[in-house]
């Protein structure tokens, strides 16, 4: 094709977009890592290079095991059910049926509203008193300290960030659902196969793309999750609940261990580099190639 | 014989498949059911009582009044409107420019530029939040300063971002080529053809981005609660979080907060359903 433009202008168009993404995502990347050989705590303001004293720190340091293994339970507790839910209600939303469109609004709802309202509203129903333990009440369980009790806490926040993502990954699985070829379908009709035989033998096959999106997605978030433990424990208690990104909000805003911050910082990097690589490699390769 | 029994499993499968999805509606509204109950009891109301009263006895508009007195909603919400806003508005403009070159143009080092940006993808905020930080400091874009600083401090590290330009770029990949040499052969300059030619026709994918930019903004709770240090600028995340601790024990009001910040987002999503529930939105997807 004949070249229309001068040979600066694709640069100029894409100035603008290039100095933000310099700004706050390049430079920041790279001084997330020169950051993380240095030693903040001694004097803030006069920073020392340590080599690699913040990254065996932290490897001394029994709080951040016990946070590496709560977003590790965080993320195989929390994925396998935003991988199967949302694909459940998907292929039972997906069919000629009434009220989809209400449906679909309702189980989308806690995807719009803000996080802080749900785990506001999370730690009204988790109340000591509240209406959950009530309900647990007429099975005669005792009641449970949702979010005060150190081997429950994580899980009542990872309730939270499920119930928040069901309808997000829902969506995700309907649009993928539009594309499977309506004349298997119909094979299957005329050979007599029951809905169950016909979503495993059709249906999963052509979503197993989607399947592993979903995966990689909801990891990749489940990795980052913050605002849930950050309004509904602040971490606790006994740090049961902290994760990976609480940790390094913590240190660096609260305590201003800029170092080890970004020490943990780096291995958050690195966890979710791993795992965008291979959701690029593997899943979403259509959308960013050349 | 065969036909009346295969009606019959046929409606008791529908009757199945309503039965759950009506449950996992009603599950994925309740949490907000009952913050709306608990805001509508009055003080003579007991809210602990077991067994726990889902309907309140005498309705009331009391705490939603005393808590509009003592937060300023309205502040709170112009101030996310500017923030959310501006962030798209930058967002649309942004993408669209750098989208245009990456999507049609042939020059130098495109190959990198593009692979830089895409590997931005895999930049989590959460991991550099820190000095992105330090550097809005460095740049004065705190609220210390002044407002406007302030605002910016809030909209410019989410300005644009990978997943905007990738989008319109497929956007601008759809539209034949013809159309931007039939434009320049009738004298358009290269920024008219962006502008007059192409822009237009990718309206539906600007709205998009939009729509999604603007859900992300206005929710946006990290970033905001780590650079605002005035309450003059808070957002509205920033102030329902701030609810608890300003009711510390005062549950009809902190649920009543809450229910009034999520109002404008509700009405929101109302108009703009058919965008989130179409189904059609594959390239809006976020990680």
């Amino acid at each position: 094709m004949y070249k229309y433009y001068k040979k600066y202008v694709p640069y100029l168009f894409l100035l603008p977009a290039a100095v933000i993404l310099v700004l706050f995502f390049f430079i920041p990347f790279f001084e997330t890592i020169l950051l993380s050989f240095y030693d903040y705590n001694t004097n803030i303001y006069h920073p020392s290079f340590v080599s690699l004293a913040n990254y065996t720190a932290l490897l001394k340091s029994p709080v951040f095991y016990k946070v590496l293994w709560n977003t590790f339970l965080y993320l195989i507790v929390a994925v396998p059910f935003l991988v199967v839910f949302p694909l459940i209600i998907a292929i039972m939303i997906n069919q000629k049926i009434r009220g989809v469109t209400l449906y679909k609004i309702l189980i989308y709802l806690p995807v719009i509203v803000s996080i802080v309202v749900a785990a506001i509203a999370f730690k009204w129903l988790y109340a000591q008193q509240g209406i959950l333990n009530y309900v647990m009440g007429v099975f005669h369980i005792p009641p449970v300290g949702w979010l005060t009790d150190p081997n429950v806490a994580l899980y009542s926040v990872i309730l939270v960030t499920v119930w928040k993502g069901i309808g997000y990954y829902m969506m995700i699985y309907l649009s993928a659902l539009m594309g499977v070829p309506k004349d298997l379908y119909e094979a299957c009709d005329v050979d007599g196969a029951n809905p169950v035989t016909k979503h495993l033998t059709v249906t999963l096959p052509h979503l197993m793309p989607t399947v592993g999106l979903v995966t990689m997605i909801s990891s990749i978030s489940a990795m980052k999750v913050f605002v849930e433990i950050y309004v509904m424990t602040k971490g606790g208690p006994l740090d049961a609940s902290k994760t990976i990104v609480y940790y390094i909000y913590e240190r660096a805003f609260e305590n201003l261990d800029l170092g080890i911050a970004s020490a943990a910082s780096v291995l958050l990097l690195i966890i979710v580099l791993v795992l965008s690589v291979l959701n690029f490699t593997l899943f979403e390769n259509k959308q960013y190639q050349l | 014989m065969k036909n009346l029994k295969t009606n019959k499993t046929k409606f008791t499968r529908g009757f199945l498949v309503h039965v759950t999805l009506i449950t996992v509606s009603l599950l994925s509204i309740f949490p907000f059911i009952w913050l709306l109950s608990t805001a509508l009891k009055g003080s003579e109301e007991n809210i602990f009582q077991y067994p726990p009263v889902f309907f309140p006895q005498s309705p009331t508009w009391d705490n939603f009044k005393g808590v509009w007195h003592q937060i300023p909603f309205m502040l709170y919400f112009l101030n996310s409107m500017i923030v959310a806003g501006g962030t798209v508005i930058l967002n649309l403009i942004l993408s669209a420019l750098a989208a245009y070159p990456l999507a049609r143009m042939e020059f130098k080092g495109k190959k990198t530029i593009f692979y830089a940006t895409l590997a931005t993808i895999m930049i989590p905020f959460q991991a550099i939040m820190l000095p992105v930080y330090l550097i809005v400091l460095k740049l004065h874009m705190v609220d210390s300063v002044n407002s406007v600083m302030g605002y910016l401090g809030l909209i410019l590290p989410f300005a644009v971002n990978a997943f905007g330009i990738f989008l319109m770029r497929q956007a601008f990949l759809a539209i034949p080529k013809e159309m931007e040499e039939a434009a320049f052969v009738d004298g358009c300059s290269v920024f008219q053809i962006w502008w007059k030619v192409l822009l237009p026709m990718v309206k539906p994918t600007l709205a998009v981005l939009a729509i999604f930019t603007f859900i992300g903004s206005w929710g946006e709770f990290l970033w905001p609660s780590i650079v605002l240090t005035k309450k003059a600028l808070y957002t509205l995340p920033v102030g329902v979080n701030d609810l608890q601790g300003m009711f510390s024990a005062n549950w009809r009001y902190i649920a009543a907060g809450s229910i009034i910040a999520t109002i404008p987002i509700l009405v929101f999503f109302i108009a703009m359903q058919r965008y989130f529930i179409s189904g059609e939105n594959d390239g809006a997807v976020k990680g």
